[in-house]
């Protein structure tokens, strides 16, 4: 058993029922993350996606968890309230078995931050939910006891971790080499 | 860098099967900002007068506006240009939902559809991968199908599908482009789409939309939102509910349908009911909406709900939005709960539900006349909702009476005479109208119904009160809080407008105050279909969050143009202006320009004679509703002058041509 510490928790709890399908969170989430910031939107950039599909009534925000680099053994489908959902309609994963949460050219892997990392001062809430005037989306923060954890890895590591994972790592250190290389010359 | 736009229009050429993406100019922009300004641009260029609709040389441009696709909330709306097979006119009919926004992410600003294709087809624009691809195994299948086979085709569940249904493929001239939670309906769109042999365009986008100044856009986009939830928590008083918040009128939330049921008219736009409403209909409709209304949806970034999802037992679901809910239900005298049923067989077949019910209602009307007869309608039903349902399915095939029907109301009575042209009474520029018949002439209404150019009175209407408040102190306290005004004497001419006595209409506003009211309302549409953002938060309903104080700065900001309202005003109305110009080179005159013919009651010639001499002086038109010379170049448009001049149109002089052009009439 490791230490006991107290930890922020911090949710956006996701109300579907009140969701419309606007996708006014795709909208804003892509224009912050933007370099510079809110210079361009695009919704596959997103972090946030509403699993969206007005026919059979399925409106499901979902916002971008851990980068995976392999598949479930099995894919979820839900059917609840005589609606069925499918292809891991509420896994927040960035997995090799769909095009969700990837940089649309690249293909890294995304992850919502809650709008933390870039923003100076902090916002209350991430930005997807001050958009969401559904109010399909509510940020809470509560206090809990926890286990220590490991430090979190950083973006950039995370997206090395999928590209070495895709490319092999000895791949990966050439190519860093030879472009450090190219670089100074 | 482009910002805002894309820099690229598709062009299509069906005939050939050839894909161009074409760079545009962006001197285009500085001049016609982008959506409808850019599209009249194009149809003034390259569709001559002597195209008629159905010919391959017609255009049908689908367009995004200036602003789709950036974060500005409620900037997603799709404008169609054409040339109308019912009108002969310039044609502009528009939708919501999500195809132009995903058009802009695919990177370009339009798709300009020109020629015809010999089978069926359907277009898939996937980014920079553009394909025409077969269409046969879609013939016949309704708008909503369409766009969901075609998502299961190309295996892009994210795609954007806009479709027409039946009676676009068969050329109905009141036929619509469905698509998602919206439609344009209007002038007959969905036909020319049809008579290209196309029956969908599937867009999916997964490009960046950049734009000039972010920061000060994003403060502007906040302060918008802000405000929407002030006008949430604060509807308009003195108001019917429909008309008290924001949106269009929220039809799908609103269970209180006496407003409607009581002032608009039943049947072939004909019979007032003012004591229709009562608790027993209230309590059947209200259960009927709670019971089909799965759930309030929106278009692309807009928190407004004004659809919804509508599933009826045994049918398939549908969304539907504002006052389709009801113009079945009253055009049929019946109630919601056949309205609801028919909307969604008429949504899957893709036609106009202002013009389809009236029709439906006339042919009824024409028969009860004895005008039409059962050898014209043989075993057509004799209960009045069977009777709907196997008109529409009759027009919607050009079947028997439906293919006469099937070309609306005026054309219709042209075909059948016998005194039928007495039926197609509720059309301006042969277009079939809201139901409203009314009293006392309104001298703002009065000019918006003559020329506004997309035929639509929702569609120029909506920044200054339909009716005068009963006392000064409601019309004071109205005024208040209205920052929305361009100027400060808007605000007197409405403190000053009572229900009776001098103040009050017809001969209230006075001519020149109407002048301006009318200019006003007409630009704030003029701006929004150049930027796409939604009348519903914009234009069409009272104090909204866009007004022409901040729209400059929101484009401005959105594409790194300099434009204050000075500018916005001016390029505003040089689009409005060469709009008209498409038409007056198609033969439009004064003479085309009247209101629906017994919209009211008492008329009053002189009044009516002099409001049109007026209104067409305030905007640089001759007495015939041309532009002058004069202001042709004012608004750098001399190229439409010397066109005009070429065909006699104008002449040196100024005086107006000698030559008088008959209606236009199909040739």
């Amino acid at each position: 058993m490791g230490e006991k510490e107290k930890k922020t928790v911090k949710t956006i709890k996701i109300d579907a029922d009140k969701c419309n399908g606007c996708r006014a969170c795709e909208a804003i989430c892509s224009a912050f993350h933007a370099t510079p910031k809110y210079s361009s939107t695009n919704p596959a950039r997103s972090r946030i996606r509403v699993v969206r599909d007005p026919l059979r009534d399925i409106f499901v925000p979902v916002f971008a968890g851990e980068y995976t680099a392999a598949e479930c053994m099995a894919r979820d489908r839900y059917v609840i309230d005589g609606r069925e959902y499918d292809e891991c309609a509420f896994c927040r994963a960035s997995c090799p078995s769909r095009d969700l949460f990837k940089e649309p050219d690249s293909g890294l892997p995304l992850k919502c931050d809650l709008c933390e990392e870039l923003e100076d001062p902090a916002l209350e809430e991430p930005l997807c939910v001050t958009w969401c005037l559904s109010d399909a989306l509510t940020y809470e923060e509560r206090e809990e006891e926890v286990e220590e954890e490991e430090e979190p890895l950083e973006e950039l590591e995370i997206g090395l971790e999928s590209l070495a994972d895709r490319y092999g790592f000895e791949k990966i250190m050439d190519t860093l080499a030879r472009m450090s290389e190219a670089k100074k010359g | 860098m482009r910002y805002a736009e894309t820099g690229f229009n598709l062009e299509i050429d069906l005939s050939r099967g050839n894909i161009e993406r074409v760079a545009t100019e962006p001197i285009e922009t500085e001049l016609h900002l982008g959506g409808l300004g850019t599209n009249a641009k194009i149809l003034w260029d390259r569709v001559p007068p002597e195209v008629e609709p159905f010919s391959p040389d017609n255009l049908l441009i689908f367009s995004t506006g200036l602003l789709c696709g950036t974060p500005v909330p409620g900037a997603n709306r799709t404008i169609v240009s054409t040339i109308s097979p019912q009108t002969l006119l310039m044609a502009y009919s528009m939708m919501g939902g999500f195809w132009a926004p995903e058009l802009k992410f695919a990177g370009y600003d339009k798709v300009i559809i020109r020629g015809k294709s010999p089978n069926l087809v359907y277009v898939w624009i996937n980014n920079d991968k553009v394909e025409i691809r077969d269409a046969s195994h879609l013939q016949g299948k309704g708008a909503i199908e369409t766009g969901e086979l075609i998502l299961q085709e190309i295996q892009e569940p994210k795609a954007q599908v806009a479709a027409i249904g039946l009676a676009g493929e068969n050329r109905v001239y009141f036929a619509s482009i469905e698509q998602g939670r919206s439609s344009a309906s209007r002038l007959g769109v969905g036909a020319v789409m049809g008579d290209k042999g196309l029956k969908a365009i599937a867009v999916r986008g997964t490009k960046d939309v950049n734009v000039a100044r972010p920061d000060e856009l994003l403060e502007l986009c906040n302060e918008v939102l802000g405000y929407i939830k002030v006008r949430a928590e604060n509807p308009i008083q003195g108001v019917p509910p429909i008309l008290a918040g924001l949106g269009s009128p929220q039809e799908m939330a609103v269970h209180d349908e006496k407003w409607h049921t009581e002032n608009f008219a039943w049947g072939n736009a004909r019979h007032r009911r003012k004591d229709f409403w009562n608790e027993e209909v209230e309590k059947q409709w209200t259960e009927t909406l709670e019971n089909s209304r799965e759930r309030f949806i929106s278009c692309y970034n807009c928190p407004m709900k004004c659809g919804a999802t509508i599933s009826v037992p045994e049918l398939s679901v549908y969304m539907m939005k504002c006052y389709s809910k009801l113009t079945y239900t009253m055009a049929s005298m019946t109630d919601l709960d056949f309205g609801l049923r028919i909307a969604q067989r008429a949504t899957e077949h893709g036609v106009d539900a202002f013009s389809a019910p009236q029709t439906m209602a006339f042919a009824v009307e024409l028969y009860e006349a004895g005008i039409l007869t059962d050898e014209d309608m043989p075993g057509m039903p004799s209960d009045a909702e069977e009777r709907f349902f196997w008109l529409l399915e009759r027009i919607i095939r050009r079947e028997g009476i439906g293919d006469i029907l099937a070309d609306g109301t005026y054309w219709a009575a042209q075909r059948i005479g016998k005194g039928a042209e007495e039926y197609a009474h509720n059309n301006i520029k042969k277009h079939e109208q809201l139901p409203l018949k009314l009293g006392m002439l309104n001298p703002i209404y009065f000019l918006m119904y003559c020329t506004g150019e997309k035929a639509n009175i929702t569609q120029i209407e909506g920044q200054f009160p339909q009716a005068p408040f009963p006392s000064r102190e409601e019309r004071e306290e109205f005024v208040k809080d209205w920052f929305q005004v361009p100027d400060e004497k808007f605000k007197q001419y409405f403190v000053d407008w009572d229900l009776r006595g001098d103040n009050s209409i017809p001969y209230y506003p006075p001519i020149e105050a109407t002048c301006e009211i009318v200019d006003w309302m007409e630009k704030m549409h003029y701006i929004d279909d150049s930027t796409g953002i939604c009348a519903g938060l914009s234009s069409f309903p009272l104090k909204p969050p866009y007004h022409i104080h901040n729209l400059p700065r929101v484009i401005s900001s959105a594409t790194g143009m300099d434009i204050d309202e000075a500018e916005l005003s001016r390029i505003t109305k040089r689009n409005r202006t060469l709009v008209r110009a498409v038409n007056v080179r198609r033969g439009m005159r004064r003479q085309d320009e009247k209101p629906p013919e017994d919209h009211w009651r008492r008329r009053f010639p002189e009044l009516e004679a002099q409001l049109l001499d007026e209104y067409y002086k305030f905007k640089g038109w001759n007495n015939q509703g041309i532009p002058t010379k004069e202001s042709l170049h004012e608004l750098d448009l001399d190229y439409v002058s010397e066109d005009f001049l070429q065909r006699g149109i104008l002449t040196d002089d100024g005086t107006p041509s000698k030559e008088a052009p008959a209606e236009t009439e199909k040739k």
